[in-house]
């Protein structure tokens, strides 16, 4: 079956290689330039499914549009399957899109949305039908042919607007913040149902969205991007626990940044001092830029921290304590810092209240130490 | 901290200009389009209104003078016509929009009964032929009037003049403020209403302290629009002004009498200078006052007002136009089945026999050159929507300014324009059909763009995006997404097209030659010889024609619009599969 799914809608899945691409909007009134994209480079493999991530204006979604066409890069080299596409308009690309708003044809039925790209296409009527009747199948739109977008669900819409999507056997797929119009509870499981189908589909996808947690759920690769540039990349794994800078880990998920100073290595270990006390870091990361001497920071997630209230070298103030269910999240004040602190299981855990002093051990397996 | 807006959105404006401009630069059909639509504005909009102003501002041997305007600003006689014709338009304006406001509060504010008659007495006026009212004054209350005759025994009654000139108008043009307002008083949140009734305020002092207020933006931009509308009426004051002549009649009687283009043409431009300020006031100024915000949000339902002292004065206010209005309308239609009015009142068809005799050349002519304009003015009304809603590209503000600009000219203006410039080769296009087929559809255009506009602007930019990244072309999507989604806009800018086209008077008197008359030039002719059976006759055909043609489209529209399923049939489906 997945053989076959596969050699349906994704023949032609190809690669996506992003060299150098600038693209910077003129501002002729005050003379300045607006980079928006600043000379990234990206490569997308054949399959792969890549999401850029990042706060709204950091360029991710102009980088879609350069891919899909609709933008032209101002600088740089865009090649998808092998070929420059630089000069190619949209609708020469051979790529597919689905759109934030879902953009499905208000006066055809579904049938007739689903189709449309085959019908540009002049694909013959048998292989029309055959064709679309397989899609409709593969999003499970069965029954639901002759109505209108109007009268489908959310989730139905976005399902006939992937199913629009991937029946030209597009080489590239995109994704314009799909999700983001679903109710809470249908996002996760339409999330997990884009991601079944991409997988078993093979097609090369980026998947533009500024919520991280969707990011880390889909993707192969995450691309975290900030004023036009990219930040850091790789698997969510790497991104989540080996972030290179503050602004990735403070971008997914929480952390906290404890000031110190880089005292020594010792082997692996990083030593870093804080307040007059030196906190050995077995797993320090890269620490890109690092040099003994130098003025640092330990990254600390707020579940790699256990309050206790045993005296230790970090001890701070309850300033906050919210019941979340699954978990407590605390707010200790330390040297006028606040540190979140994230306590799993409260069932098992003793807790807190507001104005109890309390000590802090860090997990030093989960630390990192960032410049 | 505003003018940092300002600017800022300024060059954004621009920046998205230039990206604008490359982006059809990219696309070979848009660009074509552009191009053209550029061109054919060109041509039919600003060549034949610059020629106006320039044979208004220069002498016999071309060179410049304001020799002619001068001697026509200095003559009391022009004066005079053009006092004439501002105070007629004012007091029509006062009046019309005074009716009209009645008929819309009435509407939108009392549970009146009878309110689907009362809406549709306040439009059918906008849809009618011309020349009803004034023909129907003269059955009324001219020399063998059915009134002043039958009833009082006058038999020298002078129907002609100031007072019929007023009354007429203010009957024809009071539904265009009617519209403006009922839209305004529509739209106007009921909530803000019930504010000031919580707050302690009888419905007298809500009226006046929050009604009116918030309606006045509406009051004033119809009262601007009935101002221009009698400006340039050319057919009441042509039949029934009598020597209360104005200024589009003068140039009517000058061009027609004299030949004097210059002349003409000086008095075309006082006439065009206070209709296009009141446009223009209307259009960015009136416009932009408005209090009225549309959110979006369902508000409650409104409380119609139901007390007995407020209502019962403004129904019977509103019953007794509507029974003058359709005095008028019986009364034309009465007389054109009655031997001769006034003398035999025996019914016959004898005048529909004699004006078919007379004119069914000129009915059929008026007829197909209206539907070929109103088509030709539809598709073009769409493409320029097109290309100008959501597009933003050097030279996109001149195809909106110039396409919006015929609808501001009065007729006389645009008639004379258009002698003025297509009366040589090359462009010799004066004495065809062309040319009147040309007037029509760039006079009548502007409400199939606005429309269309209107219609783009709900669109989402992305649905057009779908359409392309799936491999469409800008052709092929124009044919397969946009057109079908403008079908409503389409269609009703093709009926008003017809109507207007139709019914025109004003702009194509000096354009129509012997082989290509409309009906309308015939049935003032007819006045002339006084056969007003005649033309009753005609007008009542014109009535039912319309009535017919909008009737029958309707049901087309209905019918084209209804959503079709092209699912293929089960059968075919499963051979598909096999």
């Amino acid at each position: 079956m997945s053989q076959n799914v596969k050699s349906e809608f994704s023949k032609k899945s190809s690669s996506v290689v992003l060299e150098n691409i600038t693209k910077i909007f003129q501002q002729p009134e005050t003379g300045k330039d607006f980079v928006a994209v600043n000379h990234i480079n990206l490569t997308i493999n054949d399959g792969e499914m890549v999401t850029l991530l990042g706060p709204s204006g950091c360029g991710k979604t102009t980088t879609l549009r350069m891919i899909s066409g609709f933008e032209y890069p101002t600088e740089g080299k865009l090649m998808i399957g092998g070929r420059d596409v630089a000069k190619v308009p949209p609708n020469k690309r051979g790529i597919s899109m689905v759109f934030q708003s879902y953009a499905l044809f208000p006066h055809m039925n579904i049938w007739e949305n689903v189709a449309y790209g085959l019908r540009v296409a002049k694909v013959g009527k048998e292989e029309l039908i055959r064709r679309t009747e397989a899609a409709l199948e593969l999003m499970q739109l069965k029954g639901l042919e002759s109505r209108f977008p109007n009268q489908l669900s959310g989730g139905q819409q976005q399902r006939v607007a992937l199913a629009r999507a991937v029946i030209i056997e597009p080489s590239v797929l995109l994704f314009d913040e799909p999700l983001s119009n679903l109710d809470a509870k249908l996002r996760e499981s339409m999330r997990d149902e884009l991601r079944a189908l991409q997988k078993r589909l093979g097609i090369t996808s980026l998947y533009v969205t500024h919520d991280q947690s969707e990011a880390m759920a889909i993707s192969d690769r995450v691309v975290i991007m900030k004023d036009g540039n990219i930040m850091q990349q790789g698997s969510p794994t790497e991104i989540y626990e080996q972030p290179n800078c503050r602004f990735v880990a403070q971008f997914i998920g929480k952390a906290n940044f404890i000031e110190g100073e880089l005292k020594g290595r010792d082997g692996e270990a990083a030593l870093v001092e804080v307040d007059g006390s030196i906190i050995a870091v077995p797993r320090p990361g890269a620490m890109p830029g690092l040099n003994i001497g130098d003025k640092c920071c330990i990254v600390v997630r707020p579940e790699s921290v256990e309050l206790s209230e045993e005296e230790g070298p970090l001890s701070g103030v309850v300033k906050r304590a919210t019941y979340y269910g699954a978990k407590i999240e605390y707010e200790i004040e330390r040297n006028g810092q606040s540190i979140i602190v994230e306590n799993y299981n409260p069932q098992l855990t003793k807790r807190f209240e507001e104005g109890d002093l309390v000590s802090m051990k860090l997990i030093s397996q989960c630390l990192r130490v960032l410049a | 901290m505003e003018t940092g807006t300002v600017s800022r959105g300024k060059s954004a404006a621009r920046m998205a200009k230039q990206n604008g401009t490359k982006s059809i630069l990219r696309q070979p059909v848009l660009l074509v389009a552009v191009i053209l639509t550029i061109l054919l504005l060109l041509l039919f909009v600003v060549y034949p209104l610059a020629k106006v102003l320039i044979f208004s501002l220069t002498d016999a041997d071309g060179g410049f003078s304001l020799e002619n305007l001068i001697s026509i600003i200095t003559t009391s006689r022009y004066l005079k016509v053009f006092g004439r014709t501002m105070l007629l338009g004012l007091i029509v304006a006062v009046l019309a929009t005074f009716i009209g406001y009645i008929f819309a509060y009435t509407v939108t504010r009392t549970n009146v009964p009878m309110k689907g008659f009362l809406k549709l007495i306040a439009t059918l006026p906008i849809l009618s032929p011309p020349f009803v009212l004034s023909l129907s004054v003269i059955f009324l209350f001219g020399k063998q009037g059915l009134i002043t005759k039958g009833i009082f025994g006058i038999t020298d009654n002078d129907v002609y003049g100031m007072l019929s000139l007023i009354v007429v108008q203010t009957m024809s043009f009071f539904p265009i403020a009617y519209l403006t307002l009922s839209g305004i008083l529509e739209s106007i949140d009921a909530s803000v209403e019930d504010a000031a009734c919580n707050m302690g305020a009888n419905r007298w002092k809500t009226f006046w302290t929050v009604t009116l207020p918030l309606s006045l933006p509406g009051i004033i931009s119809g009262a601007l629009l009935v101002f221009i509308q009698s400006l340039e009426d050319f057919s009441n004051p042509a039949t029934i002004g009598g020597s209360y002549t104005t200024l589009s009649i003068e140039v009517y009687n000058i061009i027609t009498g004299t030949y004097d283009m210059r002349k003409g043409s000086v008095l075309a431009i006082l006439l065009l200078v206070p209709a296009l300020t009141a446009f223009l006031l209307n259009k960015y100024w009136v416009n932009k006052k408005s209090f009225v915000t549309v959110t979006g949000k369902p508000t409650q339902a409104r409380k119609m007002i139901n007390e007995p002292h407020i209502k019962w004065p403004l129904f019977i206010f509103c019953i007794l136009v509507a029974a003058v209005i359709l005095l008028f309308y019986g009364t034309v239609i009465y007389g054109s089945f009655v031997k001769t009015w006034g003398v035999d009142f025996s019914l016959t068809l004898e005048q529909y026999q004699r004006a078919l005799r007379f004119g069914l050349d000129s009915l059929w002519t008026s007829m197909i050159l209206a539907v070929i304009s109103a088509i030709i003015g539809g598709l073009l009304g769409m493409i320029i929507a097109y290309i100008t809603a959501k597009r933003n590209y050097y030279g996109k503000r001149f195809i909106e300014v110039s396409s919006v600009l015929m609808f501001a000219l009065p007729g006389t203006v645009l008639g004379i324009s258009y002698i003025l410039g297509f009366n040589t080769p090359p462009l010799l296009l004066t004495g065809t059909g062309l040319i009147l087929v040309i007037v029509f559809v760039f006079r009548n255009m502007p409400v199939a763009i606005e429309s269309g506009t209107t219609t783009l602007l709900q669109i989402d930019n992305s649905i057009e995006e779908a359409s392309t990244i799936l491999g469409a072309d800008s052709g092929y999507s124009f044919r397969r997404i946009t057109l079908p989604l403008l079908r409503n806009s389409f269609f009703s800018g093709i009926v008003y097209s017809f109507t207007k086209a139709i019914t025109a008077v004003s702009a194509v008197i000096f354009l129509v030659s012997p082989s290509w008359t409309l009906i309308t030039s015939k049935i003032y002719g007819l006045f002339d010889l006084a056969k007003f059976g005649q033309a009753a006759a005609f007008v009542t055909m014109m009535i039912v024609i319309l009535l017919v043609f909008i009737g029958i489209f309707n049901r087309l529209i209905q019918w084209l619009l209804a959503p079709r399923s092209r699912v293929p049939s089960l059968k075919s489906r499963s051979e598909g599969v096999k």
